[in-house]
């Protein structure tokens, strides 16, 4: 059963997180590679979270991944599954779990990028089982 | 350099109030500051230093130095959430050692259930300007569901159970049907809490705190001052803090902080884990309880759950009695920050001052850690060791 869907409040792009928007906006999840030292983030940051270097350049994510950990959040009126999806690519990502049965859902669980629209913003990346 | 020995914890205060509908929070500092310094046979004027965090009102320690009427010469408001004030104890013996000054009093208050603030199920935004916000606000992260991610992360990895998470409230139970002043004081059974209704998978009503208000506050003096002064006098050992956050990307939802506090803390008061009497261990929810006791070396890490199954955080007959109170479970979480109840039990305790039905008996040496933030995520874990003189 498809569950219902809460109003998700909208983000608010900043200049540096600019292009993770813009790429939600075109279907497209994201994420940032150093190039100095190799590793992949998320959230984007402009100076690397790991060696502080500023070559730092987006690459699109495949939007494949598995779910790290969920909590399908009950006393709500609308309830809703939050989780980290860890990505192919590598990072884990705060996300939801949408169009799904919120009572079958599995850490482990492989699960693919759809983007949600928001209140009155860019949508966000959430992810449905693959 | 270390703190061991240089100052000395004189003076505790735990607000009787649950609900201060007829208080301000400034009002609420006051009389936590008033209630340690009194416990303590100091005044006022004796106070030089001052310790607040991010629930003090206005500009935090010069609102309160001004409504107080305090004249300082130290003052540190770091903030690590409900981890502030294990964190303030450790600094405020930092700044003693270095003669910065001479009785440092540290207070937290706070009025959520007055406000009728919905701590655990209510997204918090802390504005565009804040990093982490558009990435994670528009997907509803509460207290309770990101606390729920690691329960059931650790559950996945370790086969840890409800039921085991459990017996964290049901000890709490035990200790808080002795306190006269707990919010609840009914003991309950494991069925109670895994048959209580689920906020967040897999977290039920009854594995989370109360929410209260009122506050706490602690002395801390120069040995000299200690030596002075009629009230037991509890020795701070040593202290760790440290903050643990997503790593980039590297989230690792089964171990918090504590595996960086606990041991600076072991090693600075020269004791391990086998020489600790009593815990008081941050319980914002049963399973931060959990998860830190394996971080500071009780038990196996994956271990927690059988470590704490079985009534063994209940005192008299468990192995390692814990938050004699009741803890935020049961008894009190004032200003949703549970740090400075922590302390004011452990303190009880050296003391001889628990009643008399969970005082632990040749209480020596105890440990009070807070967690402050989100379990696991990104949050502050800080541990205090103190001992009996
Ligand atoms: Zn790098």
């Amino acid at each position: 059963m498809a569950s219902a869907q809460r109003t998700i409040p909208a983000p608010q792009p900043t200049p540096e997180t600019q292009a993770f928007w813009d790429g939600t906006a075109a279907g497209k999840l994201m994420y940032k590679v150093c190039t100095a030292c190799g590793q992949p983030h998320h959230y984007p940051r402009p100076l690397c979270p790991y060696c502080f270097s500023d070559r730092t350049e987006w690459r699109e994510a495949s939007g494949r991944g598995t779910i790290y950990s969920y909590s399908v959040m009950r006393r709500v009126p609308v309830p809703y599954a939050i989780a980290y999806v860890t990505l192919e690519e590598g990072p884990s990502m705060m996300t939801n779990i949408v169009d799904c049965d919120l009572d079958a859902l599995r850490v482990g669980q492989p699960v693919r990028v759809v983007f949600t629209p928001t209140d009155g913003g860019p949508p966000v990346p959430t992810f449905t089982p693959a | 350099m270390t703190i061991k020995g240089k100052a000395y914890i004189a003076g505790v205060y735990e607000h009787p109030t649950r609900k201060a509908d007829d208080k301000s929070l400034a009002q609420l500092h006051a009389e936590v500051a008033r209630g340690a310094l009194e416990d303590a046979g100091l005044t006022k004027a004796d106070v030089d230093g001052y310790f607040c965090a991010g629930d003090a009102p206005g500009l935090g320690a010069l609102s309160m130095a001004d409504y107080m009427g305090l004249k300082l010469r130290h003052m540190d408001t770091t903030e690590s959430g409900g981890s502030s004030y294990v964190i303030h104890v450790a600094h405020a013996a930092e700044a003693i050692a270095l003669g910065k000054c001479d009785v440092a009093l540290i207070t937290l208050a706070g009025r959520p259930r007055a406000e009728g603030m919905a701590t655990g199920t209510a997204p918090r935004n802390y504005g565009a300007g804040v990093p982490d916000v558009p990435f994670e606000f528009p997907y509803g992260p509460t207290v309770v569901n990101m606390y729920a991610m690691a329960a059931m992360r650790h559950m996945h990895q370790y086969g840890t159970t409800s039921q085991q998470l459990a017996w964290i409230k049901v000890a709490a139970s035990h200790h808080a049907q002795h306190n006269p002043q707990a919010l609840l004081r009914e003991v309950v059974t494991v069925d109670d809490v895994v048959n209580s209704p689920i906020i967040a998978d897999p977290l039920h009503r009854l594995d989370c705190c109360v929410i209260t208000d009122g506050g706490g506050a602690v002395v801390v003096v120069r040995p000299e001052i200690a030596k002075r002064l009629s009230r037991p006098p509890v020795k701070v050992l040593g202290a760790g803090e440290a903050p643990k956050h997503q790593m980039g990307g590297k989230i690792d939802l089964t171990y918090c902080g504590a595996v960086w506090s606990g041991p600076a803390a072991f090693a600075e008061a020269g004791v391990k884990p086998g020489d600790v009497k009593y815990v008081s261990i941050y319980d914002s929810f049963t399973i931060t309880v959990l998860i830190t006791l394996e971080d500071l070396g009780f038990c196996a890490k994956g271990q927690g759950g059988k470590f704490v199954a079985d009534g063994n955080l209940i005192a008299g007959t468990g192995r390692l009695p814990f938050n004699t109170d009741g803890g935020g479970l049961c008894n009190n979480h004032p200003a949703n920050r549970g740090g400075m109840t922590k302390v004011i039990e452990a303190v009880r305790q050296l003391r001889g001052e628990a009643h008399p039905a969970v005082q632990v008996k040749n209480c020596d040496v105890a440990l009070a850690h807070g967690t402050g933030g989100s379990l696991a995520t990104r949050h502050g874990s800080a541990t205090v060791i103190m001992g009996r003189e």
